[in-house]
């Protein structure tokens, strides 16, 4: 566009607001194209059935919860405008926004949250189901109220009400058909600020502006196109290339970021992780020997230089972690017993526990070339220290069957913690979780009933400061005994194009916040 | 034997040779250790024995094993290759999307490969030990020991990131919404870099076996014969030479046609190509046993029709070999 042209089109412009179009549809209008990586291939868009990163990342745009969270987790409205706790802890009343409409024009009410809830998140949703154990009843007290009634008394209730821990799904589409195999999966109906367009296997997925979207003045993008590049060296290369726009955490290996970063108009960020505290580390086989010996776990977070693994596997964009808590979880305490490196202590531990130099096995997440490393040097530290380790391969459907079941003696493994220790923290280290041939549980059989008392204490307790007193206590057990070696507090690098105003807006990135972002 | 009893025949062979691959097939993938519920279950970060029984329940994973292969093998009789379990669609449906993606990489491919390979070779032989030999000679042995993977990520680098010349990825330019010519000219200019990097390991090939071969025909009696009775060189070089020569060409183009759609899988990888070869990939990683398995059998489905075409073709190239 040259010069007079532009003054011509902004002359159009001021013409077109003087003859009286309304400010508000000036304010709505979209422009412009975002361009994301997704990987792996996301393997459906039913955020209510599918919920691995890939389908959080795509269809949280498309799909909402009643809430949403800021970097410091704090619950703002999304579908809700307002809420209340009853005294007792155990009443929670929802007011809805008005005039929310479905993707298909429907409008939104409060049946459709009972229906999310009770009939089908409870039968589709794994971890969800589990967070509701408590929850007694729900329902909708007009269009727009919603009462959830606890059993007992749940501290971490408000933080259940994300859009990927509880999408609210449509009811008049999905009551009483098969959930699993309703066609609506294939073109799914949110309330989200974008609607699906068009899904192109292998190749990318389109999702357009909703412009019946509540919130007024959202989004400011017209597109959102989410690209599917199978290879890690590839996908640096979009970027580099300008084809791609914004790239999620892991999507390139660690050692690229730097680099990438400081190309012209890029930039990186590690906000936006916050709800779910990436926290990593080995487990240990609790059943088996050397492992049942609580000394010989000491030995093994005394051997181990996690400062180094900070700086060469991640490129410094980790944290190691202090144990079982990651700091952005409520509760984290800081009144533990730490592990800095020391292999003489290492070494008299291995003594004490009557480590007879037997060979253990080491089990890589086979999740890229920076965990591949990570895996090196732990097997490294470890050898120092005088323990045999052989490290065994596997890719990922291998590595998630052979922890399910229990087959490993170390294991390098991450989860999501989510905001409150009762949602994602517990869940690794009580006994009621262990369960053979599910994943992502007490998968190293630590069994202590002091420490599943405290945490029980810790999520029905009524008061901040009742919980806060059980979870620093079971931090305190925790760290000394060792049920896991903990390794990192992951700071997912976010990589992007300045040209893209507030990419990052809430705790959990890019899951949302590019329905706020705008190009400038 | 005439012709068509002949063909019927070694159509019944085949498709006793793909019931025998999908039974392989299947015990095969049975022994890789985990599921594709342990997959799913994995990937949501999160399950409960419930989520995990419900899964395997849907997918029929609770029954024995042998009851699965024979509802399988049932199933692909009747051409119905399942459901995956994945992606929650028919693997036919998934195969057909994917395929016509894949053929055209491989098969522009192969066509530019035998092309320029034969022409190569045909040219080093002419020239033998002068040094345009030498050059092509020297280029094809490069090429032919050069990994597919890093020639692939290195004509990224140079072409589409440094020089933006030609995309590095995907079959065509997102969002925009071309069609006709300008459609066909976008997905050129996408094709142009993997199928070349496809096309150069089997360039290589070609060139080298077309110079040995002519040089060994050029040797032989009725080409002496064929110089003494003054034939024009030119002639002796395509009638009598080349001809003859080209037999252990159509057996290696075969072999390399009948691997047309699994043989590209590297090359989708990096150039983000949606073909069958990176479904194949990424259904093996994820255990998505029908999809896999259907894929396995397109496959081996292509090569045994290319066995035949092989044979056929043989009998043109040279009428001295007979059907049966």
């Amino acid at each position: 566009m040259n010069r007079r042209e532009l003054i011509s089109y902004s002359l159009a412009g001021a013409g077109l607001s003087i003859a009286g179009v309304p400010m508000a549809a000036l304010a709505q209008q979209t422009k412009g194209t975002i361009n994301v990586m997704v990987q792996p291939e996301p393997s459906g868009l039913m955020l209510g059935i599918v919920q691995n990163g890939p389908t959080q990342l795509v269809s949280g745009y498309i799909y909402e919860g009643l809430l949403r969270y800021d970097e410091k987790l704090e619950p703002h409205g999304l579908l809700a405008t307002a809420w209340t706790r009853s005294d007792d802890g155990l009443t929670y009343t929802f007011k809805l926004k008005s005039g929310v409409k479905w993707h298909d024009g429907k409008p939104f009410s409060a049946d459709d949250v009972v229906f999310s809830v009770d009939k089908f998140l409870r039968k589709t949703h794994a971890r969800l189901r589990a967070s509701l154990e408590p929850l007694e009843s729900v329902r909708a007290i007009d269009a727009n109220t919603v009462e959830f009634k606890l059993k007992y008394p749940f501290g971490p209730f408000i933080s259940l009400f994300d859009t990927g821990s509880m999408p609210m799904i449509p009811k008049h589409i999905y009551e009483n058909t098969d959930f699993a195999t309703n066609p609506a999966n294939a073109k799914p109906i949110g309330t989200g600020p974008f609607k699906y367009k068009e899904w192109v296997r292998g190749s990318y997925i389109q999702l357009v502006a909703n412009e019946l979207y509540h919130t007024k003045g959202e989004p400011m993008v017209e597109n959102l196109y989410f690209h599917i590049i199978p290879d890690a060296a590839s996908r640096a290369a979009a970027f580099e290339s300008g084809k791609v726009d914004v790239v999620p955490g892991g999507a390139v290996e660690f050692f690229d970021v730097a680099r990438l970063a400081k190309l012209p108009g890029a930039a990186v960020t590690t906000k936006g992780w916050e709800f779910y505290s990436p926290h990593s580390w080995l487990v240990l086989n609790n059943r088996k020997a050397p492992f049942d010996n609580p000394k010989f776990r000491q030995a093994v977070m005394y051997a181990m230089d996690r400062e180094a693994m900070v700086k060469v596997a991640w490129q410094g964009f980790a944290k190691t972690a202090a144990g079982p808590f990651n700091q952005h979880v409520k509760f984290a305490s800081d009144d533990v017993t730490k592990y800095p490196r020391d292999l003489n202590k290492a070494k008299a531990l291995l003594k004490e526990a009557g480590y007879k130099g037997e060979t253990v096995k080491l089990l890589p997440l086979p999740y890229g070339e920076s965990w591949q490393r990570l895996a090196e040097m732990i097997r490294q530290n470890l050898i120092q220290a005088g323990i045999k380790v052989e490290t065994t391969g596997t890719d990922v459907a291998g590595w998630n069957q052979r922890t399910a079941e229990w087959d490993f003696d170390m294991a390098i493994i991450y989860v999501y913690q989510y905001p409150d220790p009762a949602l994602g923290v517990a869940r690794t280290y009580t006994s009621h979780t262990i369960a053979k041939g599910s994943p992502f549980n007490n998968i190293e059989g630590y069994v202590n009933p002091k420490v599943d008392a405290l945490f029980d204490a810790g999520a029905k307790a009524l008061t901040d400061a009742d919980r806060a007193k059980a979870y620093a206590e079971v931090q305190k057990i925790l760290t000394e005994e060792v049920p896991v070696a903990w390794l990192h507090e992951i700071n997912f690098p976010t990589l992007y194009r300045t040209k893209i105003k507030n990419p990052i807006s809430s705790g959990v990135g890019l899951n949302d916040s590019l329905s706020r972002a705008s190009i400038g | 034997m005439n012709r068509l009893r002949y063909m019927s025949v070694r159509v019944l062979q085949g498709l006793l040779v793909l019931m025998c691959i999908a039974t392989v097939n299947f015990m095969l993938i049975r022994a890789a250790p985990g599921d594709p519920v342990a997959v799913i279950a994995g990937e949501a970060g999160a399950s409960d024995p419930q989520f995990v029984a419900q899964l395997r329940e849907q997918f029929g994973l609770d029954k024995p094993v042998t009851t699965q292969l024979a509802n399988y093998l049932g199933h692909i009789t009747q051409l119905d290759l399942g459901f995956s379990y994945r992606q929650q669609r028919p693997v036919l449906e998934l195969i057909a999307e994917r395929l016509p993606a894949t053929l055209l990489l491989t098969g522009s491919a192969f066509v530019m490969s035998l092309i320029f390979g034969v022409a190569l070779g045909a040219t080093a032989s002419r020239h033998v030990g002068k040094w345009v030999d030498s050059a092509i000679t020297f280029v094809a042995l490069v090429f032919y020991a050069t990994p597919l993977y890093w020639l692939a990520m290195m004509a990224v680098l140079v072409f589409s990131v440094q020089l933006s010349w030609l995309p590095g990825f995907g079959y065509f330019t997102v969002g925009s919404d071309a069609t006709g010519f300008a459609r066909a000219w976008d997905i050129a200019q996408h094709l142009v870099l993997p199928s070349l990097t496809l096309a150069l390991f089997y360039m290589a090939v070609y060139a080298r076996m077309t110079r040995a071969s002519m040089l060994e025909v050029a040797q032989m009696d009725f080409v002496k014969t064929a110089r003494a009775k003054g034939v024009r060189m030119g002639r002796i070089q395509r009638q009598h030479i080349l001809r003859n020569a080209l037999l252990p060409i159509v057996t290696l183009a075969g072999i390399q046609a009948g691997g047309l759609i699994g043989g590209a899988v590297l090359t989708e990888t990096v150039f983000a190509w949606p073909g069958i070869g990176r479904l194949m990939f990424d259904a093996l990683l994820q255990r998505d046993y029908n999809l896999l398995l259907g894929c396995f059998l397109v496959a081996a489905a292509v090569a045994v029709l290319f066995n035949l075409i092989t044979d056929f073709v043989y009998t043109l190239v040279d009428p001295r070999i007979e059907l049966g």
